[in-house]
């Protein structure tokens, strides 16, 4: 950790990792859970949507955090969120320039971002309190670090509910596709099941940790 | 799109619910269905909201549209659906306080539910009229109010039995949440064509 440069005083790119994967906003905050739900049957769908939420996230955090001076307490939500869908419309209107597909796989979903919690709870918790290019940072972090959460989801549930990945068949045609996984339950029950690994995979390291401190 | 009022309503609360098959509304669906003493009450107000949100986004696209403004929806439905909600929290706080300290922070995230966007958003993508709107948000909001209620009530059951370390928490209720949504798809049909 000491290679990485800005260490201190909490040090941007310490801070742009842990949104990536300490604090990963899908599996250790649970936040935005509905677009992580909703759109990962495939991982095309599911990166798409991360890197929308990123833009919203880093373009909206900015914004905040130029104007924290500005807005009044009483009233701040109320500004974030006008803030927020603003970014919303342009990504939803960018989307539909770039690719028609996506847009209608991606529905109303896009235009849902609005209400993700993640995007308010950083305006709230980050932007309104720090600097336009450490929010920026840390709102990068969080989204690509949603991206990834929304990626690891996405991936399973496309190979086991169609055998493919990014749309390439994996496991010949006469693989059985499990059809339920791209249903709604596969998204409960893919989600449910990397939280288990991540418990287990904690569980033993913690473990391990108390076994050495008591051998040495 | 010609469904039948009665169409809408049985899809949206059974086989199309909001939460288990569409996945609006996940935060509150997560956070306080532990008990159902919470989770009911929480359910009618968001259905009270849903549908305020609909009679709101309707009126709303008769200004817009005709004005070629669709790009403000957002804006104006986000911003509409806020004061809203401030409404109803300013009632809940007057009328029970000891509700409004039980449904704690999510009442004002209720203007960040997605199911009040959602209903908004969809019955404006399915050009519902205005009585396919008020069913679309009814049944969505007993459809919600059902899940919640339902996750409630199985969350306190399985309270106290053995489950693995690695499940507890949200990990178990993420699967219940899946086998609940797994009974809920045994209605598909139900509500004619999807």
């Amino acid at each position: 950790m000491n290679l990485l440069p800005g260490k201190n005083p909490p040090g941007n790119w310490a801070e742009f990792l842990e949104g990536l994967w300490q604090r990963n906003p899908v599996f250790v905050m649970v936040l935005g859970m509905c677009p992580t739900m909703a759109i990962t049957t495939s991982a095309i769908n599911a990166i798409s949507m991360g890197l929308a939420t990123t833009f919203v996230l880093a373009a909206s955090c900015w914004m905040i955090s130029l104007m924290r001076h500005v807005i009044p307490k009483e009233v701040r939500i109320a500004t974030y969120i006008v803030i927020i869908a603003t970014f919303v419309t342009v990504v939803d209107y960018g989307i539909q320039v770039i690719s028609l597909s996506l847009y209608e796989a991606l529905g109303a979903y896009i235009k849902l971002i609005v209400a993700n919690c993640l995007v308010l709870g950083r305006a709230e918790a980050h932007a309104a309190r720090n600097p336009p290019m450490a929010s920026v940072i840390n709102a990068t972090g969080m989204g690509l670090g949603f991206t990834l959460g929304l990626f690891m989801i996405g991936g399973v549930r496309e190979l086991i509910g169609m055998g493919s990945l990014f749309g390439i068949s994996l496991f010949g045609p006469h693989y059985q596709p499990w059809v339920v996984m791209i249903l709604p339950p596969g998204g409960f029950f893919v989600m449910g099941l990397w939280l288990m690994v991540f418990a287990l995979v904690r569980a033993r390291r913690d473990h391990g940790l108390a076994a050495q401190t008591q051998g040495g | 799109m010609h469904e039948s009022i009665g169409q809408i309503l049985i899809s949206t609360i059974l086989s199309g619910n909001f939460v288990l098959a569409m996945f609006l509304g996940m935060c509150p669906f997560m956070g306080v269905t532990h008990s159902v003493k919470v989770a009911f009450p929480l359910g009618l107000a968001t259905t009270f909201v849903i549908f305020m949100a609909s009679v709101c986004a309707y009126l709303l696209n008769l200004v817009l549209i005709p004005l070629h403004m669709e790009y403000l929806e957002l804006i104006s439905y986000i911003t509409v659906i806020a004061a809203a909600v401030q409404l109803v929290e300013m009632y809940v706080k007057k009328q029970s306080p000891e509700l409004f300290r039980a449904l704690g922070i999510y009442l004002p995230l209720i203007t960040t539910n997605c199911a009040v966007l959602g209903v908004a958003l969809f019955q404006t993508a399915r050009d519902y009229n205005f009585l396919q709107s008020l069913t679309f948000a009814m049944g969505g909001g007993v459809g919600f109010t059902l899940a919640l209620t339902l996750l409630a009530s199985v969350r306190e059951r399985v309270r106290f039995s053995q489950v693995p370390n690695a499940m507890m928490g949200t990990a178990l209720t993420l699967m219940l949440a899946g086998i609940l949504s797994l009974a809920f798809m045994g209605f598909a049909g139900l509500g004619g064509g999807e």
